[in-house]
């Protein structure tokens, strides 16, 4: 099988004009637009192949690279010695050696009418994150079909991923129709097929084209192998195909702030992307959360003040009124502003190869701000392949759920149908600072709007003033057998006889009670200690010295605990036992279980511990008694 | 006056330079939002040119919030160096020169030391300023479209405190939702420019008027020829083989570096339309003008893994 290198439509050689008449030529290409687009498909439905032949039929590759091309063709090609259009998409020197693309990777082709952005990902199962990643910034998706193979599974995953991520334009190129004979009736029963799946994930339209990458049928000219397609080629189509940008400018005005502009005293502008509708001068807007209202005085720009923008531009804002504004505030339409929440259901992909922990803090990036959040364990889990729901415990790397989640505070949204911009955020773990999931807003939760904190007439200091003390929590932390009980009990005592008000919160009676539909995974332990904390601060607002002793491994728990309560009520205690001297005291025989593989997910055996790196108190139970590390709490205590 | 009797906003849709453009000005702005000392690389060419542009666009009206560090090494074309100062100089930003000492005190030049000098003024002479100046981003001039391994970068491309770059173990860069937190003694490398291609560079300096150096321009300069590179005889230190004389040719420059390793094109184009109309005619790609990119495919790969862009 030979590749044809002419390229089928003289449209797409090099313009006449460009040689005749620069000037014109350029003044036509001032005013292309632009769309990004996204192929899916797996490694043999000829994508590579396709996108080669788009960057070839579109003059996007050169002498050199053409001369490369052919060299490493023959070297690593698959096409037999010919033109593998394939190489020419392929890219970081690892995956070429494996022969598949195994990332993200952006290319780009121009006509005369569009620039074009295309994200080319692989189809391959453990790859949804790419898929997903590639997705997000899409105006369109093309997903491939091998004639001869008809809908699989793969066909069906890459289409949900689409539609989960909200592309409207879906292109279904049922391509290698060469190898099925340019069969009309093959195409049809494709389109039938894959019809009954779009209707089921609710996929409103599609638009098949019968392709040959390999050959170039219908990619640019129609093609005379099959007469009975009377449809647009899919060049045609992509140059066709409305954006997103365009779109969005029907809905009302959106604006994320980016940065508030001060370059001296007499100027402050807010910065940022124009996520939806339009802003003149005079239009009255609203700054959320605050709700503040004041009206737009000019928007300013490097070219000039503008008497109007819109969605997809980048701007700077002055208003009439001096009102707070600033980075992570959305600016909104006065009369017709977005919801604020801080409750969410949402559909989450996971992409960090760590697991998700319900409960846990995560760092939450919407728009342009940033907060913490917890997620709750997943409603269900999708399978991507058969889209059954799936009960699940929790979200581990390419898995897509649906679950609830809680800001620290209540932030400007907008369901991820309705505005991408304000809908669709990442998840960051607060430790490693990798970006963990995607996720997308379906909706608040009805109780974040209703539900409001009971103003108490009794408050905490009315509590603690009450017994002459500062509450405090007091949390000890250390591995199993390091003395924190010891130790806890011993500070307990002397607080009692100093006639101070406490309580002690152990790790075992906890686990009776509260807490014993809690396992020892890693999830368990978060939400283990979520309801520690939690229990801490109602008995911290009661004005109680709280005392905790759980061997509570993982820092961003304790962090959590400590962002609960108010500045320097919490006080961490590092109880600091080598685990050889942990485990030569053994005092439970827990050690001894767990070496013998009797006890699993023991912290120090099989389960990390990550000590504190600030704790407020640390003591060394090896060069110190007990009696003297409670001594030296107390009187930390005494002197706060 | 009541708002309501204007008409309504006229529908556009957004050209594509326009959406680039709106697209890198929201990058640089995230970027000074978020990084606590923030540098923007400017080596002179036309990609630095147009990203300092963009950058004077984003914080209008104040100066970009950030200085320009050029790492130097000695070794550019002196039409660079004096479109350097001026550029720092009319945008009103501060302008940091670093010149690896060790290659300096050593005399490290391309003619006698090879990938050496690549080595040492570029790769270590970036790192050595980056560490001195303690700047935690850096913004670089690099496209996705220049070369087959950069279609996958990221736009926040982290390096490790080393200043490594780890294929595997990049971010996701999902809608305009850029994950910019890092951890004491990381960096990170932001490419404004990802999404725009060479036609897209030029067509934006044509639109906007952007000053460039003039030897991407055509005029009649000295040049020899060296292992089918045509070099351009800058100033007496380039070393002429015994009765070689540099001939005068009508040539221009695709792409600008340290002169004894940029390879220049046989040109009448002399303006801004001529140059483009050129580079739409042409059948070689833009990078082929570079010494550096010859050795094998996935050079360029290696040199970023150790630091260089």
């Amino acid at each position: 099988m030979t590749a044809d290198l002419t390229p089928k439509s003289p449209a797409y050689v090099a313009d006449r004009l460009i040689a005749e008449d620069i000037d014109a030529y350029l003044e036509q290409h001032q005013h292309k637009t632009m769309l990004r687009f996204i192929t899916c498909g797996s490694v043999d439905d000829g994508k590579s192949t396709l996108i080669g032949r788009l960057l070839y039929d579109s003059k996007m590759i050169f002498e050199d690279q053409l001369a490369s091309l052919e060299k490493d063709s023959k070297a690593v090609g698959t096409q037999g010695g010919d033109i593998d259009f394939a190489l020419l998409v392929d890219g970081l020197a690892a995956e070429r050696e494996q022969g598949i693309t195994i990332d993200v990777a952006y290319r780009f082709f121009a006509t005369d009418k569009r620039k074009f952005i295309v994200a080319d990902t692989p189809g391959h199962e453990q790859y949804t994150r790419n898929m997903v990643t590639g997705a997000s910034t899409a105006d369109l998706a093309v997903i491939l079909i091998d004639a001869r193979q008809g809908v699989l599974t793969q066909t069906r995953r890459h289409s949900y991923l689409v539609h989960l991520l909200g592309i409207r334009n879906v292109v279904l190129a049922i391509n290698k129709m060469d190898l099925v004979g340019y069969s009309q009736e093959r195409f049809y029963e494709i389109v039938t097929d894959y019809s009954h799946f779009a209707q089921q994930i609710g996929m409103e339209s599609f638009l098949p084209i019968p392709i040959s990458g390999l050959k170039g049928d219908n990619i640019v000219a129609h093609s005379a192998n099959m007469p009975w397609y009377q449809g647009p080629t899919l060049l045609a189509h992509l140059e066709e195909a409305p954006v997103n940008d365009a779109r969005m400018q029907d809905y009302a005005f959106r604006m994320p702030v980016q940065w508030v502009n001060r370059p001296n005293l007499d100027f402050r502008g807010f910065a940022g992307q124009i996520g939806a509708g339009t802003i003149r001068p005079g239009d009255a807007i609203r700054v959320l959360p605050s709700g503040k209202t004041s009206t737009v005085k000019s928007i300013v720009t490097f070219d000039g003040d503008l008497d109007q923008a819109v969605a997809g531009q980048s701007v700077t804002l002055t208003f009439a009124d001096e009102i707070d504004c600033s980075r992570g505030d959305v600016i909104v339409q006065a009369d017709e502003p977005c919801e604020v929440a801080d409750q969410f259901e949402c559909t989450l992909v996971w992409m960090a190869e760590a697991e998700m922990l319900p409960g846990r803090p995560y760092l939450l990036k919407l728009g342009t701000q940033t907060v913490t959040a917890s997620v709750t364990e997943p409603k269900y889990e999708i399978n991507v392949n058969t889209l059954e729901h799936l009960a699940a415990r929790t979200l581990g790397l390419n898995a897509i759920g649906v679950c609830n989640i809680s800001t620290d505070r209540p932030i400007p949204f907008e369901a991820y149908t309705a505005n991408p911009d304000l809908g669709g955020f990442i998840l960051i773990d607060r430790i490693t600072n990798a970006t963990v999931a995607a996720g997308m807003i379906h909706f608040a939760l009805r109780r974040s709007q209703n539900i409001h904190w009971q103003a108490l007439e009794i408050d905490r200091q009315a509590h603690a003033a009450q017994k002459n003390q500062s509450p405090k929590v007091v949390w000890f932390t250390g591995l199993s057998g390091s003395g924190k009980s010891t130790i806890a009990n011993l500070v307990e005592k002397k607080l009692y006889a100093l006639g101070k008000h406490s309580f002690l919160l152990d790790g075992d009676n906890i686990r009776h009670g509260l807490n014993r539909d809690l396992g020892f995974t890693d999830a368990d332990r978060v939400e283990n200690i979520r309801r520690v904390g939690e229990v801490a601060r109602l008995m911290a607002d009661a004005g109680l010295i709280v005392l905790t002793a759980f061997i509570s491994p993982f820092r961003s728990e304790r962090r959590m605990v400590r962002e609960l309560m108010p500045e320097g009520e919490f006080i961490e205690v590092f109880v600091n036992t080598p685990l050889a001297v942990a485990e030569a005291r053994d005092v439970k025989g827990l050690y001894k279980k767990a070496r013998a593989g009797a006890l699993k997910n023991f912290t120090g055996i099989d389960s990390p511990y990550e000590p504190p790196e600030q704790a407020e108190i640390e003591v060394d139970t090896v060069s110190m008694t007990a009696e003297e590390a409670a001594e030296r709490i107390v009187s930390y205590l005494l002197n706060r | 006056m009541t708002f309501d009797e204007r008409p309504p906003v006229s529908q556009q849709t957004l050209t594509h330079l326009q959406r680039l453009e709106a697209e890198s000005i929201h990058i640089l702005r995230e970027v000074v939002a978020n990084a606590d000392n923030p540098v923007m690389l400017y080596s002179v060419g036309k990609d630095s040119a147009c990203m300092l542009h963009l950058a004077k666009k984003a914080f209008y009206p104040a100066p970009p919030p950030f200085p320009l560090l050029h790492v130097d090494t000695t070794w550019k074309f002196r039409a660079m160096y004096e479109l350097r100062d001026k550029a720092a100089h009319d945008a009103g930003m501060e302008l940091i020169i670093h010149q690896n000492p060790e290659a300096l005190e050593q005399g490290i030049n391309p003619f006698d030391h090879g990938s050496l000098h690549t080595d040492m003024w570029k790769t270590d002479g970036l790192k050595q300023a980056l560490t001195k100046y303690n700047f935690d981003v850096a913004f670089g001039g690099a496209r996705r479209d220049e070369e087959k391994s950069r279609a996958k970068e990221r736009v926040f491309s982290f390096r490790s405190a080393n200043h490594r770059w780890d294929p595997k173990n990049q971010r996701p860069e999902l809608w305009k939702l850029y994950n910019t937190r890092k951890a004491k003694g990381e960096s990170i490398r932001v490419f404004p420019l990802s999404n725009w291609t060479e036609l897209d560079i030029w067509q934006y300096i044509h639109l906007e008027g952007i000053e460039i150096v003039p030897l991407y321009f055509s005029q009649p300069r000295p040049v020899v020829e060296r292992g089918g590179l045509l070099l351009m005889v800058d100033d007496d230190r380039f070393p002429l083989a015994p009765g070689e004389v540099p001939q005068m040719r009508s040539i221009r420059f695709r792409t600008l570096g340290c002169y004894p390793l940029t390879g220049a094109v046989e040109s009448t184009a002399a303006t801004l339309p001529e140059v483009i109309q050129e580079m739409l005619l042409t059948t070689t790609s833009e990078r082929q003008g570079r010494a550096i990119d010859h050795d094998q495919a996935a050079s360029m790969e290696k040199k970023k893994q150790e630091g260089y862009f």
